[in-house]
């Protein structure tokens, strides 16, 4: 079993998915093509489907929650954003500090309250996202507060460097692509199974020897380490970073996303991010009432496909999911 | 030899004596089965013995070796695996996932396994042949790729008994595996269950169903109100004047 067969698997008996999957395909080589305002609108969305597919991992999988990635998206971006525009660093070298950063809070924030069931995670996340943010905020020396960072220069290595928006576009894509078939290689795994063991009951896991609290925290830093790449490629991606890009809107944007999409699925994950990220191009015309154009339609989807949109075919053929075929 | 020993294990909740010092060894092989009326603490005690509580008082020794106070893992490793009073199933996983997470002890591989899967891919091949072999055993063959959700109650706990025998158990837990089910499903688990046995797993279970118990049982505990009242073979226990009265009450009993 590999990652590759196993989406392919997946799509192949679920033609609502695959039709996804080819409409997705088609709309980034035509972006691709005609260029224009859309290349950004999907760089955002690319970068958006590495985040929302490592939330994935935590929440889908694992059946954790977590209100706070936000944070670990802006310790890693924010480290980019200093380093290399202010200090000259090199933007990988940069992003792996950044990274071990958001690791590092990981770790420390996950090690002793995923040991305990219930909120208790939910609500420490919930504070690391809020700290995060007024941080960012507060600490004007480095971060220059609401002004936020500009002049970030863009993705490269030594003196090679991605200026062109379509170059950019096709890197982000890739590594978009890559963290969708990572995360589809973990759930085909022995780690994936025991995520998903300990979302179905965590006594059974225990019962058969699963260390719960370890995997747990082996989901938590995966996702965390997701979040941190996404928040990198943002800041080098759109050249400035403020304090909003990683504020509270972003959790509310990835929880919509991870819904939309069908949560605990690498497909829906993956297509719930392009497609919530596309929405306000699709209602521009609303501008003001966009939030509750997405309110609208997260409870839509909630209501009639409550798997999200990797549940939709099963919508007109209720009996495929118990066929199993 | 014997595989488990309980050694004067209590558990209390406030006031509540749920289990009252019960000592009693349960042999490296055949069936043995605790009974005892509704509330006559037997769910607890499987939950002192796979470490899913602690006991207030009392040891307990699983093949020589002190696992008393052990958290549920860790006791799983050492080769007592249990199963539920309500099955419990990963829902979302496949038939097949989910008699393949029984194979996690012993079976490799973290994330890098996860991130290289053609290196990997030897490994999960056996895990699949030795669970399918599982689930053909329990007669679950054509149902792999169904989520285990929404099989039918019978067939959850077939699954549930198929996937703790993956783990090779040592000493295999069931609580009620006969809950549930209709006549013909509990012949085919009276049968597996002697299956099982003879295979060399030692099988301790909790049961209310009494031609089942006295069908497969080699021995038999009996507990009412938290205390072990009698053991021995199925017959002896049947005849015995106390358990007789624990279930049914006595003249003697109701003048007290």
């Amino acid at each position: 079993m590999n990652s590759r067969a196993s989406i392919w698997h997946d799509a192949r008996r679920d033609p609502a998915l695959l039709v996804l999957w080819v409409l997705a395909a088609a709309l980034v080589v035509y972006v691709f093509i005609t260029g224009g305002y859309l290349i950004a609108v999907l760089q955002f969305a690319a970068i958006y489907v590495i985040f929302v597919t490592g939330l994935n991992i935590f929440m889908g999988y694992a059946g954790q929650v977590s209100f706070g990635h936000n944070a670990f998206a802006a310790i890693s971006g924010y480290t980019s954003a200093v380093l290399t525009a202010n200090h000259g660093w090199e933007p990988i070298a940069a992003g792996a500090l950044g990274l071990s950063g958001a690791l590092a809070c990981a770790l420390i924030v996950g090690y002793p309250t995923l040991r305990l069931r219930g909120h208790y995670l939910a609500m420490a996340t919930l504070a690391i996202g809020l700290i995060a943010y007024e941080v960012a905020v507060q600490w004007g020396s480095v971060t220059q507060g609401y002004m936020g960072i500009s002049g970030i220069p863009p993705l490269g290595i030594g003196g090679w460097t991605v200026t062109s928006d379509r170059a950019l576009l096709v890197l982000l894509i890739l590594s978009a692509a890559l963290a969708v078939l990572a995360a589809a290689g973990i759930r085909r795994s022995r780690l994936g199974r025991a995520f998903v063991a300990i979302s179905g009951s965590e006594d059974a896991a225990r019962a058969l020897g699963i260390d719960v609290a370890h995997y747990k925290l082996i989901a938590f830093l995966i996702s965390a380490f997701y979040a941190g790449v996404a928040g990198s490629l943002f800041v080098h991606a759109v050249g400035f970073v403020s304090p909003e890009v990683y504020g509270l809107h972003m959790v509310v944007l990835a929880f919509t996303m991870l819904y939309v999409g069908g949560i605990g699925t690498v497909a829906g994950s993956a297509l719930g991010a392009m497609v919530v990220a596309l929405l306000p191009e699709t209602i521009r015309a609303l501008s003001d009432y966009q939030d509750l154009a997405y309110g609208a339609v997260l409870i839509v989807i909630l209501i009639y496909a409550p798997g999200g949109l990797a549940s939709l075919s099963r919508l007109w053929s209720p009996k495929r999911r118990t066929e199993g075929a | 030899m014997n595989l488990l020993r309980l050694d004067g294990v209590t558990r209390q909740f406030g006031g509540l004596i749920a289990v009252d010092a019960v000592s009693l060894d349960v042999p490296a092989e055949g069936v043995t089965a605790v009974i005892g009326p509704n509330g006559a603490g037997k769910t607890t005690l499987f939950n002192v013995i796979s470490g899913f509580m602690a006991p207030s008082a009392g040891r307990v020794m699983f093949a020589g070796q002190h696992i008393t106070g052990l958290p549920p893992e860790a006791i799983a490793k050492r080769g007592l695996v249990r199963t539920f009073q309500l099955a419990q199933l990963f829902e979302n996983l496949t038939v097949l996932e989910n008699v393949k997470v029984g194979r996690h002890l012993h079976t490799t591989g973290g994330l890098l396994a996860a991130l290289m899967p053609f290196r990997a891919a030897h490994s999960e091949t056996v895990v699949e042949e030795a669970s399918l072999a599982l689930l053909q055993n329990v007669g679950l063959a054509s149902q792999l790729d169904m989520l285990a959700g929404v099989l039918p109650y019978g067939q959850k706990r077939l699954l549930e008994i198929a996937r703790a025998l993956a783990a090779e158990p040592k000493l295999l837990l069931l609580d009620e595996p006969a809950a549930g089910l209709n006549r013909s499903e509990t012949t085919r688990l009276a049968s597996l269950l002697r299956q099982i046995a003879t295979s060399g797993v030692a099988v301790l279970l909790i049961e209310h169903d009494m031609s089942l118990v006295m069908n497969v049982a080699d021995r038999v505990a009996v507990l009412d109100f938290g205390k072990l009242i009698a053991q021995g073979t199925p017959r002896d226990v049947q005849l015995n004047p106390d358990v007789i009265a624990a279930y049914l009450g006595t003249a003697l009993a109701a003048h007290a």
